[in-house]
C-alpha cells in the first residue's frame, strides 16, 4: 500500500471536522470563548436558493437599455416631516468609529453620498468626518448611548433606535482595549484601553410601551422633523416588527444572522438568530397584517452581496437594503494584496475576522494610525460608489427582465426556490411545482 | 413670564415654544401647569431658560437638557433628565427609575427618593438625591458623581467605570467591581460643593465614598459569571 492510497483512506469526520477540533484545542488551551468579527460563516439557506422567472410569453419584459426602471426610495413617510429620499435602495449599515478607522468611516460617507444614498453611524457617536462627507446620515441610538448628544441628534437625517443586530440578537456591543485609543475613549467617555462591553438593553426604557414614549421623546427633541427607524436582529421577526410598528417606527430595519459585527462571541454569531431569507417574509407579513406595508418602510440587511440579492429582497417585500460586510470588502477588507501580512497575524486574505484586535492590514477595522493611513478615503469612497452602482444596475437588470419599471414592483410571484427549505422560508414555490411548504395547494 | 397650561396646550406645542427660544430668545421665565403626568415635557431644551413645572410629570421630563434650569414641583416619572448635557433639573418630589440615565453634564437634584437605576450609564453629570436610591443605581456609570443622602439599594455601582458615588446612609449591597474607597480631603471638598449646590445641609464627613475596583476593565476568564 503506497502513501497516496493511505491518504485516500483517510476520512474526515463531518461532526468533528478540522475547524471543530481546532476550536476544542483552542478552548482547552485558553479557557475562554472565541471572540471574532464578521458574520455567520456556516452555510445557511440564502438568496442563492432563489431564482427569478424572467418574462417570456406570459409576462412582458422591459428593454434593458431603453426603458426606465426607477430605483429611488423614500424612507420615513409615516410621521416625519422630512423623509429621506435615496436614489438607490442600497444603504450603508451602522458601523462605529472605533470599530472602524476614521478614514473608513469617511470613505463610507463619500461612497454613499456619491450615489445618493445614506450611511449610518454606530456605537460610539457621530464623527465630524462622517457627518461632513455623508449627505444623508442616520444616527444610531444604542443602549450604550456612547457619544449621544442632542446637537448631533439634530444634525442627523434620521435616527435609528437599535434594539439588536443580526450577528448577536440579545447581545451588546464589544470593543476591546486595543482599539480604545485616546479619541475613541474620549468620544465614549471611557478610560483608555478598557475592554468595552456595551449593555444589551437600553438604560431608560423597558418593553414596547416604554419604547413608544421614547420614540415620542426623540421626535419632540427633533421637532418631528426626521424619520425614526427601529433596528432589530432577526429572531421572532413577525412579532418584533409588529411591536416596532405599534411603538411608532417610521422605518423598520431587520438584520438577519448573516449580518456582520465588529466583535462578539463566535458562539453568538453562529447560533443565535435566523437567516435573512426567513426573516423578510415574516417582517412583510407583519406589516401587511397591520395594513402598514409600504407605509412603514422595511430595510433588510444581512449577507447582501450583489444585485441579485438586492432584487430578491425587494421582491420579497423590502423597500431597501443595507450593506455592511460587503461595503467593507469594497473598501479593501480582506484584500489578497495584504495576504502576507494576514499570514503574519495568523490569518489569510478572505478569512480574516479578528476585527477586534485592531491589526487589520487593510487599515479598515483598526485604530492604528500606521495601518489606518493605508486606506485613502477618497479612493475607498470611489470604490464603494462603483460597487453600489453595480448592485443597482444588476437589480435593475433583473427587474426589467421581470417586466418591472420600478424595483419596488418586484414581487414574490417573480421567483421560485431551488430547495424545499428556501421555499418554506421565502414562501415562494419550489421550482417546477406550485408547492410552498407549509401552505395548502 | 410665559405661562402654559397643558390642559389647553399639547406637550408638542409647549416644547416647540421652548425650542423656538433657541432662535428667538425673548422669554427666559416659563411656568407650566396642569401637567397630569404627561410624558416628554420640556425635553430637548437648548437655551438658558428657567422652566417651573407645577404638577407631576411622566417619562423623560427635561430629557437631553442643555443650558436650561428646569424645576418639577411634583414627582417625576422614568428617565427624568436622561442624557442631560448641561443646566440643572430639580425634582421637588420623588423620581422614578433611571433618573439622570446616561447624562453627560449638568446637575440633577432630587429632593425625595429615586427608583431603580438612578444614574445608570451616567457620563459626567452630577446627581444629588436627598432621599434614597433604588437598586442597581449607577450601573455601568462612566463618569460624574452621585450623592445619596439617604440609603442605597442592592448592587450599587455594578460594573462601574469612573463615576464617584457618595452615600450617607446604608448600602444594601455593592455591585460587581464596586468597592468602598477612602474619603480624602479632595473628595470632601467636592462633596461639600455638590451638597451646597443642591441646597442640602448634610455633613460631608458622614458620607462614604464608593468607586470602581477596576478589575472588570479588561477581559479575563476570571470575570466570567
Amino acid at each position: 500500500m503506497n502513501n497516496n492510497h493511505q491518504q485516500d483512506n483517510l476520512r474526515e469526520s463531518a461532526t468533528f471536522d478540522r475547524t471543530t477540533m481546532a476550536e476544542i484545542r483552542r478552548a482547552a488551551e485558553t479557557g475562554i470563548y472565541d471572540i471574532r468579527g464578521f458574520g455567520a460563516k456556516r452555510k445557511l439557506p440564502h438568496f442563492d436558493d432563489l431564482l427569478f422567472l424572467g418574462a417570456s410569453m406570459s409576462r412582458y419584459p422591459l428593454e434593458g437599455y431603453r426603458e426606465a426602471c426607477d430605483t429611488s426610495v423614500t424612507l420615513g413617510t409615516r410621521f416625519a416631516q422630512k423623509p429621506i429620499v435615496i436614489d438607490t435602495p442600497v444603504t450603508i449599515a451602522g458601523m462605529s468609529f472605533g470599530a472602524l478607522s476614521a478614514n473608513a468611516k469617511e470613505a463610507l460617507g463619500r461612497g454613499a453620498s456619491a450615489v445618493g444614498t445614506s450611511t449610518t453611524t454606530g456605537d460610539g457617536g457621530m464623527t465630524p468626518e462622517e457627518r461632513s462627507q455623508s449627505d444623508k446620515l442616520v444616527y444610531q441610538y444604542l443602549p450604550s448611548r456612547y457619544g449621544m448628544n442632542p446637537d448631533d441628534l439634530r444634525k442627523a437625517d434620521a435616527i435609528e433606535i437599535v434594539l439588536g443586530q443580526g450577528a448577536k440578537p440579545g447581545g451588546g456591543g464589544m470593543l476591546l482595549g486595543q482599539k480604545i485609543t485616546d479619541r475613541v475613549a474620549s468620544m465614549r467617555t471611557l478610560p483608555k484601553g478598557v475592554d468595552q462591553r456595551s449593555a444589551c438593553r437600553h438604560p431608560d426604557w423597558t418593553g414596547p410601551d416604554d419604547l413608544t414614549i421614547k420614540i415620542q421623546e426623540l421626535r419632540e427633541i427633533t421637532d418631528w422633523q426626521i424619520p425614526i427607524y427601529i433596528k432589530i436582529g432577526a429572531t421572532r421577526t413577525y412579532y418584533d416588527v409588529k411591536l416596532a410598528v405599534k411603538a411608532g417606527a417610521d422605518v423598520v430595519v431587520v438584520d438577519g444572522m448573516q449580518g456582520g459585527t465588529a466583535a462578539t462571541q463566535e458562539v453568538f454569531i453562529e447560533h443565535v438568530g435566523i437567516p435573512t431569507l426567513a426573516a423578510i417574509p415574516q417582517a412583510v407579513q407583519a406589516l401587511q397584517d397591520m395594513g402598514m406595508h409600504r407605509k412603514v418602510q422595511l430595510i433588510v440587511s444581512g449577507g447582501i452581496r450583489n444585485g441579485a440579492d438586492v432584487a430578491k429582497c425587494m421582491a420579497l417585500g423590502a423597500d431597501a437594503v443595507a450593506i455592511g460586510t460587503a461595503a467593507l470588502v469594497a473598501l479593501g477588507c480582506n484584500d489578497p494584496k495584504y495576504d502576507e501580512e494576514f499570514k503574519q497575524i495568523g490569518s489569510a486574505a478572505g478569512f480574516y475576522d479578528d476585527y477586534h484586535e485592531g491589526k487589520d492590514p487593510a487599515g479598515i477595522s483598526t485604530q492604528d494610525p500606521q495601518l489606518a493611513q493605508r486606506l485613502n478615503p477618497v479612493d475607498g469612497g470611489r470604490k464603494l460608489a462603483n460597487y453600489i452602482r453595480v448592485l443597482t444596475l444588476e437589480a435593475q437588470t433583473l427587474a426589467r427582465a421581470c417586466g418591472k419599471s420600478n424595483l419596488n414592483n418586484l414581487e414574490p410571484e417573480d421567483m421560485v426556490a431551488l430547495t424545499v427549505e428556501s421555499a418554506a422560508m421565502a414562501k415562494v414555490p419550489l421550482v417546477g411545482t406550485n408547492w410552498i411548504p407549509g401552505q395548502a395547494f | 413670564m410665559q405661562s402654559i397650561n397643558l390642559a389647553e396646550h399639547s406637550v408638542r406645542q409647549l416644547n416647540q415654544l421652548l425650542h423656538d427660544q433657541c432662535n428667538h430668545f425673548d422669554q427666559s421665565q416659563w411656568q407650566v401647569s396642569a401637567t397630569s403626568g404627561q410624558h416628554n415635557i420640556a425635553c430637548g431644551l437648548n437655551q438658558n431658560l428657567e422652566v417651573n413645572i407645577h404638577g407631576h410629570v411622566g417619562y423623560f421630563c427635561a430629557g437631553m437638557n442643555q443650558l436650561a434650569h428646569v424645576t418639577v414641583h411634583g414627582n417625576a416619572g422614568q428617565g427624568v433628565a436622561e442624557n442631560m448635557m448641561s443646566g440643572t433639573v430639580h425634582v421637588k418630589g420623588d423620581a422614578s427609575s433611571a433618573a439622570g440615565a446616561t447624562a453627560h453634564g449638568g446637575l440633577l437634584i432630587v429632593d425625595g427618593n429615586t427608583g431603580a437605576r438612578c444614574g445608570i450609564s451616567m457620563k459626567g453629570c452630577d446627581i444629588v438625591v436627598k432621599g434614597n436610591v433604588g437598586h442597581m443605581s449607577c450601573f455601568m456609570a462612566q463618569a460624574g458623581t452621585l450623592v445619596v443622602c439617604g440609603d442605597a439599594g442592592e448592587a450599587l455601582g455594578d460594573s462601574l467605570y469612573e463615576t464617584v458615588i457618595y452615600v450617607k446612609g446604608k448600602v444594601q449591597s455593592l455591585g460587581a467591581d464596586c468597592v468602598e474607597k477612602p474619603l480624602t480631603k479632595k473628595h470632601l471638598t467636592q462633596l461639600k460643593q455638590l451638597l451646597k449646590s443642591a441646597g442640602a445641609e448634610e455633613d460631608p464627613s458622614q458620607f462614604k465614598r464608593y468607586g470602581s475596583a477596576r478589575q472588570l476593565y479588561n477581559f479575563k476568564v476570571d470575570n466570567a459569571y
